[in-house]
């Protein structure tokens, strides 16, 4: 007797309890690993699963088994010059031709044990280390432009939404209808008056006289029913939907001066990294522009964003107007939705601080969703934060935060995203 | 090739195609049992089972069974089988096949027909009937009662864990794993025994096992008639003991009930698996001579076709290739590839023998083909079929060659080669090759010192003066673990002449945690 059984259905995925058991054990290495990868892969890529390495050494289970040492004799497939009593130099570093490798258990590679982590675990031990507790939660409120589009009418409004023809065809609708028994028996009357008159009954026959006065009453009912009463009229109706803006672009601004060190970087980067995530929710494309500044301000690539070793003094200004310009020049407002996440160490030249505010009050932030500025620093707030200070009076889409330590991100993420007011 | 496409057509004969159906695996499983119960092959009853390459991943990392305990460790084969797999670095096992009574035999979803008939030939077929043949599996393994038991493992660690806590189950299973090789019974049979009784035992063992603990490890003064009897200092254990998780199990001083059970559990399975471990060549050699033997015979027959025998042929082939020592893809001799030749060998030996066969093999050249491997199916194991059955012809054919490799040499010498002078000297080099005894370090328990600081000594006697690996002292702290005192290992020469030892403290005399 025999089966045929087609397992394909059920008891999928049996391993997932020994891999979360195998998770579970290496946290901390995958954590350390995580980490690592943060720091070497792009802002746009960071959604997908990723090569996890931990070393060996940590995951190796050991056994009892023997060294090289002694006497080892070992047969072998393939022999081609061999005869007998020949002598054979010792291959270096143990193992290839004419050496055992069975039973030397501590021959096996020193390489780091690499597994794949899938994208929701990536994901999980990214924002663990953020201390996020729930990214859906928060939903973004900056600005969305919503069209008006007309959808049907509806029976309470404004007057000057009237919608007169309707609520003129509603009131005829309603007249028939509600002296519709009245005029059929209106009709009946005067018809049987009609047939008495031909008759010749006499005009003060009690059935004419009480003919008409049923004629006059159904007439006088008639006139009765209003021409226009509030329950015919009909306004027009028109909704907000929101306008389909799948695309955003996402400015990265980062001061790259001198004090902006490799940690501070990193905490900026993470920061961009979250922010990216949060709008790829929204949009279904997004475009990551880095804008770096000292003195000058100039737009590169990633790479070159985190790692590249130019630095001076600070005129965040350049940046903002390199800004401006991009803006200007490849995102013309109405068909992106503009993000700008500022981080800087707050340091910046003295006179430049009051051009920084005016500039964003006057001529940026009309033109971008939303504005983050994120100071880097465990120093005392400086004179660009100040100025800054000032912007979210004219302007209620800009947000600044301080951040002290890669702990700070989240938190500081969730207040300046968080659900405002409208 | 002109002429085989001559042949009329078979009225069974399976279409050419390469996408398998139900009835299509049916089909040929009847004409692959048909054909192998013409040869004489009496298996268990067949379960098929078709699986995705997830399922297949799954099965193949926890250790091969349908049901196992949940551990880290099979959690890490999965990744690293997972990650091999999605890359294209490897391909999965074909099939998996389990020990059990009905025979359950895996097979995967992305196979083609013509694999799924392999399958169905090598492991239905093949493994099915060296398990219910081989000496080794009907010792040792209970194949009536392995799910059950499995099941049974698993429910009672799931429910340890519930109440001891995972961290606390996992590090004593961490332990049992590192000494697992060392679980194993080779003389004494396990009994056959129900999932039911299997509890009830369970029961009852923790009761007496508590018990026997306290008359070895008892505090209070023996009455004088006792003492003169106990004078001596009787030695523990009278015998050294090879099986260190059953030491552990029945002797360790500080072990809860439960922790005693799972102990028990690794050793089981462990025991479950040891006569696989002696007999991977034969084992695959088997099934693979069968599923080529099988197939071959279904073409003759015409109820495969051409298309249907180069697809087979090709999986055959990469199957029981065998790279020579100085490729780079040289990874130790090919199970697959020693096991065919060998079992080939036999039927020509039986068919065909030459003068040289007739010297060699009295006994068998010239006789009945088919039952003279049934003898050696059901007789041998890997180290003993080797020496007995590996013939001058397949030495030659294979280039076999020993190298000694004496650590007091500056080099390495070739002691034999494929001549008659070495035929001799290679087969039982390579059949020593196979001896687990010689693989594996001998480590045995020597003695308990009952009456002072109750540590544990094993000794291990060195074969070849080869050394201990690195991790031993890895393994040693596990043994402390389990047995809750300081561990000892003495390295000691064949003579018995004390070379080195480790040693594992055990700095906090706790409980386990």
């Amino acid at each position: 007797m025999s089966y045929l059984i087609d397992r394909r259905l059920q008891g999928k995925n049996k391993s997932a309890v020994n891999r979360e058991r195998f998770l579970r054990r290496y946290k901390g290495q995958i954590k350390d690993a995580v980490g690592r990868a943060i720091k070497g892969r792009s802002i746009t890529d960071i959604e997908n699963g990723e090569k996890v390495s931990i070393p060996v050494k940590d995951v190796n289970e050991p056994s009892f088994g023997h060294a090289h040492g002694g006497v080892w004799e070992v047969v072998n497939p393939g022999n081609q010059e061999y005869q007998k009593g020949d002598q054979i130099a010792r291959p270096k570093g143990g193992g290839g031709s004419g050496r055992g490798k069975a039973g030397n258990s501590d021959q096996t590679s020193e390489d780091d044990f690499i597994f794949e982590l899938s994208r929701e675990e990536f994901m999980n031990y990214f924002f663990e280390d953020l201390e996020l507790p729930n990214l859906v939660k928060t939903q973004l409120t900056a600005t969305t432009d919503f069209k008006s589009q007309r959808a049907g009418y509806t029976v309470s409004g404004t007057p000057s939404n009237i919608h007169v023809l309707r609520s003129l065809r509603g009131a005829l609708g309603r007249r028939i209808a509600v002296g519709g028994p009245s005029r059929k028996a209106l009709a009946e009357a005067e018809l049987e008056l009609e047939t008495l008159l031909l008759a010749d009954v006499p005009l003060d026959d009690f059935r004419v006289v009480e003919l008409k006065k049923k004629i006059h009453h159904l007439h006088t009912r008639l006139l009765a029913i209003p021409y226009i009463d509030p329950f015919d009229l009909r306004y027009s109706n028109r909704i907000k939907i929101p306008k389909p803006m799948t695309q955003a672009v996402m400015f990265c601004i980062m001061d790259v001066s001198g004090s902006m060190d490799e940690g501070r970087k990193d905490t900026a980067k993470r920061f961009f990294i979250l922010l990216y995530l949060f709008l790829k929710r929204v949009y279904d494309k997004i475009e990551v522009v880095f804008i770096r500044h000292h003195t000058a301000a100039a737009e590169v690539d990633e790479h070159e964003f985190f790692h590249s070793r130019e630095s001076g003094g600070t005129v965040v200004s350049s940046a903002l107007n390199l800004l401006n310009k991009v803006i200007d020049e490849r995102y013309g407002a109405g068909q992106w939705n503009s993000y700008v996440a500022q981080a800087s160490d707050g340091d910046n030249w003295d006179n430049d601080s009051v051009l920084c505010r005016q500039l964003l009050v006057n001529t940026i932030m009309p033109k971008v969703q939303y504005y983050t500025y994120v100071e880097i620093t465990d120093g005392p707030p400086q004179n660009l934060w100040e100025q800054y200070a000032q912007v979210p009076d004219l302007h209620q889409h800009f947000a600044m935060q301080k951040i002290v330590t890669p702990a700070d991100i989240y938190p500081v993420f969730r207040e300046l995203f968080k659900k405002q007011p409208k | 090739m002109n002429e085989m496409t001559k042949r009329p057509p078979h009225p069974r004969a399976l279409p050419e195609q390469s996408e398998w159906t139900f009835e299509l695996i049916e089909q040929a499983h009847e004409e692959i049992k048909r054909v192998a119960q013409g040869f004489g092959l009496d298996t268990y009853p067949n379960q098929l089972e078709i699986i995705t390459a997830e399922q297949m991943m799954d099965a193949y990392t926890s250790v091969g069974m349908p049901v196992s305990y949940n551990h880290w460790s099979f959690g890490k084969h999965f990744l690293s089988t997972e990650k091999g797999y999605k890359r294209g670095q490897m391909g999965l096992a074909y099939e998996i096949v389990i020990n059990s009574n009905p025979c359950i035999a895996y097979l995967m979803e992305e196979n083609s027909l013509t694999m799924q008939a392999l399958v169905i030939a090598h492991a239905a077929y093949g493994h099915n009937s060296f398990f219910k043949g081989n000496y080794l599996f009907r010792t040792w393994t209970d194949a009536e009662a392995i799910v059950d038991y499995m099941v049974f493992a698993k429910n009672y660690i799931a429910e340890c864990e519930q109440r001891h806590g995972i961290d606390a189950v996992e590090l004593l299973i961490d332990s049992c794993h590192a000494i697992q090789n060392y679980g194993v019974d080779r003389y004494k049979r396990p009994a056959k025994l129900s999932l039911a009784q299997e509890q009830a035992r369970q029961k009852e063992r923790e009761a007496y096992l508590q018990s026997q603990l306290n008359e070895l490890w008892r505090t209070l003064p023996k009455r004088p008639e006792e003492e003169a009897v106990a004078q001596a200092p009787a030695r523990f254990p009278p015998e050294p003991e090879e099986n260190l998780l059953y030491f552990i199990e029945k002797y360790a001083p500080l072990l809860e009930p439960w922790q005693r059970e799972l102990v028990r559990i690794v050793r089981k399975i462990s025991q479950y698996f040891y006569p696989q471990r002696q007999t991977q060549v034969m084992n695959e050699g088997w099934a693979t001579f069968w599923h080529y033997t099988i197939l071959n015979q279904l073409y003759d027959e015409g109820v495969i076709g051409n298309g249907f025998m180069m697809e087979f042929l090709k999986s055959h082939t990469n199957v029981v290739y065998q790279p020579p020592v100085h490729s780079p893809y040289y990874n130790g001799i090919n199970p697959y590839a020693l096991g065919f030749a060998m079992m080939t060998d036999i039927r020509r030996i039986c068919e065909n023998p030459t003068a040289e066969d007739r010297e060699w093999f009295p006994d068998i050249a010239g006789s009945d083909w088919k039952q003279t491997l049934q003898f050696a199916m059901r007789n041998f194991k890997d180290e003993s079929f080797i020496a007995q059955y590996l013939s001058p012809r397949l030495i030659r054919e294979f280039h076999f060659f020993a190298v000694l490799d004496d650590d007091r040499n500056e080099k390495l010498s070739v002691s034999a080669i494929h001549d008659e002078m070495g035929y001799r000297y290679v087969r039982q080099q390579l059949a020593d090759q196979y001896n687990l005894g010689n693989r594996e370090p001998n480590i045995q328990v020597w003695s308990v010192n009952t009456r002072d600081d109750r540590a544990l000594t094993l000794r291990h006697t060195q074969f070849n003066r080869r050394p201990l690996n690195q991790q031993a002292h890895e393994v040693l702290k596990h043994v402390a673990r389990l047995w809750g005192f300081d561990v000892h290992l003495d390295t000691v020469s064949p003579e018995g002449k004390l070379i080195s030892t480790l040693e594992c403290k055990r700095e906090k005399r706790g409980r386990l945690a």
